[in-house]
C-alpha cells in the first residue's frame, strides 16, 4: 500500500532539487557568502592581513592600495571581525563563479581621508 | 594444497572509495590471504604550519583538516588552548557546542550510511539518505554560516550566537528529520539483501577491537564500552549519554551501531535545546599558551586527540593530532585477512575510512 502510494507521488511533485537559473538562490540570514571592502572606511592599519589565515588579503600602506585574492579566501570571516572600522562585511550571496584570468586579484584604493582634528582655540 | 598467491592492488582510485588509500591484496584463489596497507596520498602538512599562524587564527586551520568532522576539529583544537590558558568557557557556549558537535555527527553518518548504500549498489537509498543530510547541512547553515565548514568556533566560546526563537523552530523541524530516518535505517537494519551483505562479515572480536585500537563505531561495533563522550565534557555530562554498543563485531554491528548513533544525536540536540542556558557566548582571551595540554574528544569516527605544546608566544611549539581513522587501519587490516575479494569494498568502508582527516 505504501508502495502504491510512493508510486502514485512520482507523477505529481515537483523536483526536489530547485531550478537554480529560474528560481534564483536563496541563502540564509548568517551564510558567509563573499567579503565586500569599503574603501572609504580603510585606515589601512594591516590587521585584516595580519589575521588572514590563507594569506588572501594584501595591504599597501603607503601605496594605500587594499587587494583581495578570491581564490584564496576562505570565508572564515576573521577579517570582518577583527576590523575596528567596519571596512569590511560579509555579504550573503556566494561570489559570481569567474576564471583566475577574468577576475585575477581584486584591487582597491583606499580612499579614506584622516577627519582633522579641531584646532584648539588658544587664549588670545 | 595452497594455491598460487596473487597481489591485487585495491585503490588508491577505486569506485567505492571517497578517498585514496591502497592496500596490495594479497589473495588465493577469491580469498584475500592479508592485506598490506599503504597510506600518504593526501599528506598536507597541515600540523606544521602551526609555527606560521597565531594560535586564534589556526582554529580555521584545525577545522580544515576534515572536510566532515570539520566541526570537532576545531572545537578539540579550541579545547585544547582553553586547557592549556586555564579558560573556563560560558555555559552557553558549551551546549552550543555540543549541540553543533552533534549535528555534525548527524550529518557524518548520514553521509556514510549514503555512500555505503551507494558501495553495495543500493543506489535510491543513497540519494534518500543525503536528502536528509541536505536539511541538516541547512540548519548548520542558517545557525553557523557555512554548510560544512562551519567556522563558528573560537577560544573563549563561540563566534556566533543563535536565537532562542530560532532553537525552538529546530526542534519542531527535528521531528520530521526523525521520522525521515526511521524509514532509512529500517531499510539498513532489515532488509534481506543488505542483510546478506553484512551479517557475519568482516568480524571483529571484542578483544582484537581492544588490543589492535580500534576507535568509535568500528570498537563500539564490537562490544567494547568506549567513547568520549560518556567523560561529560562540554555539556554531555549534563545532557545523561550513555554509549551505543553493539555486540556482534561484524559490518551489521557497525553499521546498526552508526543507525542508533543518528537517533541518540538526535536525543542529545532536543535536550541541548531544552536545556539552553542564558548568557554570554565568549569570554575575552588575553596572554599566550604555554605547557602541554592533550584535547580528546568524540568525533563521528571516534576518538580525536589534539596534542598541543605551547611556548609562551602566540605561536605553539608543537602541534600534533591522532585521528580515529589511523587506529582503525590495523583492525580493517585484521578483518580484511580470510574475507572474499568481492566483500573487501564493503568491509573497508564499514571503518568509515576518513583518508584526508588521518593524513593531514
Amino acid at each position: 500500500m505504501k508502495m502504491f502510494k510512493t508510486i502514485l507521488k512520482q507523477f505529481f511533485h515537483t523536483p526536489a532539487t530547485t531550478t537554480f537559473p529560474n528560481t534564483p538562490l536563496e541563502n540564509f540570514e548568517g551564510t558567509r557568502g563573499h567579503l565586500v571592502f569599503d574603501p572609504s572606511k580603510c585606515t589601512s592599519c594591516m590587521m585584516c592581513m595580519k589575521r588572514c589565515p590563507s594569506q588572501a588579503i594584501t595591504v599597501q600602506r603607503a601605496e594605500k592600495i587594499w587587494t583581495l585574492d578570491r581564490f584564496r579566501c576562505v570565508m572564515c570571516g576573521n577579517c570582518v571581525d577583527v576590523c575596528k572600522f567596519d571596512a569590511l562585511l560579509m555579504e550573503r550571496e556566494y561570489a559570481k563563479s569567474a576564471t583566475p584570468t577574468e577576475r585575477g586579484v581584486e584591487t582597491y584604493e583606499i580612499t579614506y581621508v584622516k577627519p582633522e582634528r579641531p584646532k584648539k582655540e588658544t587664549a588670545e | 594444497m595452497t594455491g598460487r598467491q596473487t597481489i591485487i592492488p585495491f585503490g588508491p582510485q577505486h569506485p567505492v572509495l571517497p578517498e585514496p588509500i591502497h592496500l596490495d591484496l594479497v589473495v588465493e584463489d577469491e580469498r584475500v590471504v592479508s592485506a598490506i596497507p599503504s597510506i600518504g596520498y593526501v599528506h598536507r602538512g597541515l600540523e606544521s604550519l602551526v609555527d606560521r599562524r597565531e594560535y586564534q587564527d589556526f582554529v580555521f586551520l584545525a577545522e580544515r583538516i576534515c572536510g566532515i568532522c570539520s566541526f570537532t576539529h576545531s572545537s578539540t583544537f579550541c579545547q585544547g588552548i582553553e586547557g592549556l590558558m586555564g579558560i573556563q568557557i560560558p555555559q552557553r557556549a558549551a551546549y552550543l557546542r555540543t549541540m553543533w558537535g552533534e549535528y555534525s555527527r548527524l550529518h557524518s553518518h548520514l553521509l556514510w550510511l549514503g555512500l555505503f548504500a551507494d558501495s553495495l549498489g543500493f543506489e535510491s537509498l543513497f540519494y534518500q539518505a543525503w536528502k536528509i543530510r541536505e536539511s541538516i547541512l541547512d540548519e548548520m547553515e542558517a545557525t553557523t554560516g557555512g554548510r560544512v565548514i562551519q567556522g563558528v568556533c573560537k577560544v573563549g566560546g563561540v563566534r556566533r550566537d543563535v536565537a532562542n526563537s530560532f532553537l525552538s523552530g529546530m526542534d519542531d523541524r527535528l521531528d520530521e528529520i526523525e521520522d525521515n530516518m526511521k524509514d532509512l535505517t529500517n531499510v539498513f537494519l532489515n532488509d534481506y539483501t543488505l542483510k546478506k551483505r553484512l551479517v557475519g562479515k568482516g568480524v571483529l572480536s571484542k578483544d582484537d577491537a581492544y588490543y589492535l585500537g580500534a576507535a568509535g563505531p568500528t570498537a563500539r561495533g564490537s562490544g567494547l564500552d568506549m567513547d568520549i563522550r560518556s567523560t561529560g565534557y562540554l555539556a554531555y555530562g549534563d545532557v545523561g549519554f550513555k554509549p551505543v554498543v553493539e555486540k556482534g563485531g561484524d559490518g551489521y554491528a557497525r553499521c546498526a551501531v552508526r543507525c542508533r548513533e543518528l537517533f541518540q544525536s538526535v536525543e542529545i540536540i532536543r535536550r541541548v535545546i531544552t536545556d539552553m542556558p542564558e548568557g554570554d557566548v565568549f569570554t575575552p582571551v588575553k596572554g599566550n599558551p604555554d605547557g602541554e595540554y592533550f584535547s580528546r574528544s568524540e568525533q563521528p569516527r571516534g576518538e580525536v586527540i589534539h596534542y598541543l605544546k605551547g611556548n609562551g608566544t602566540k605561536n605553539l611549539a608543537q602541534f600534533r593530532v591522532r585521528t580515529p581513522t589511523l587506529t582503525n587501519i590495523p583492525p580493517l587490516v585484521s578483518i580484511l585477512a580470510g574475507c572474499e575479494l568481492a566483500d573487501v569494498p564493503q568491509i573497508v568502508l564499514t571503518i568509515d575510512p576518513c583518508i584526508g582527516c588521518m593524513e593531514r
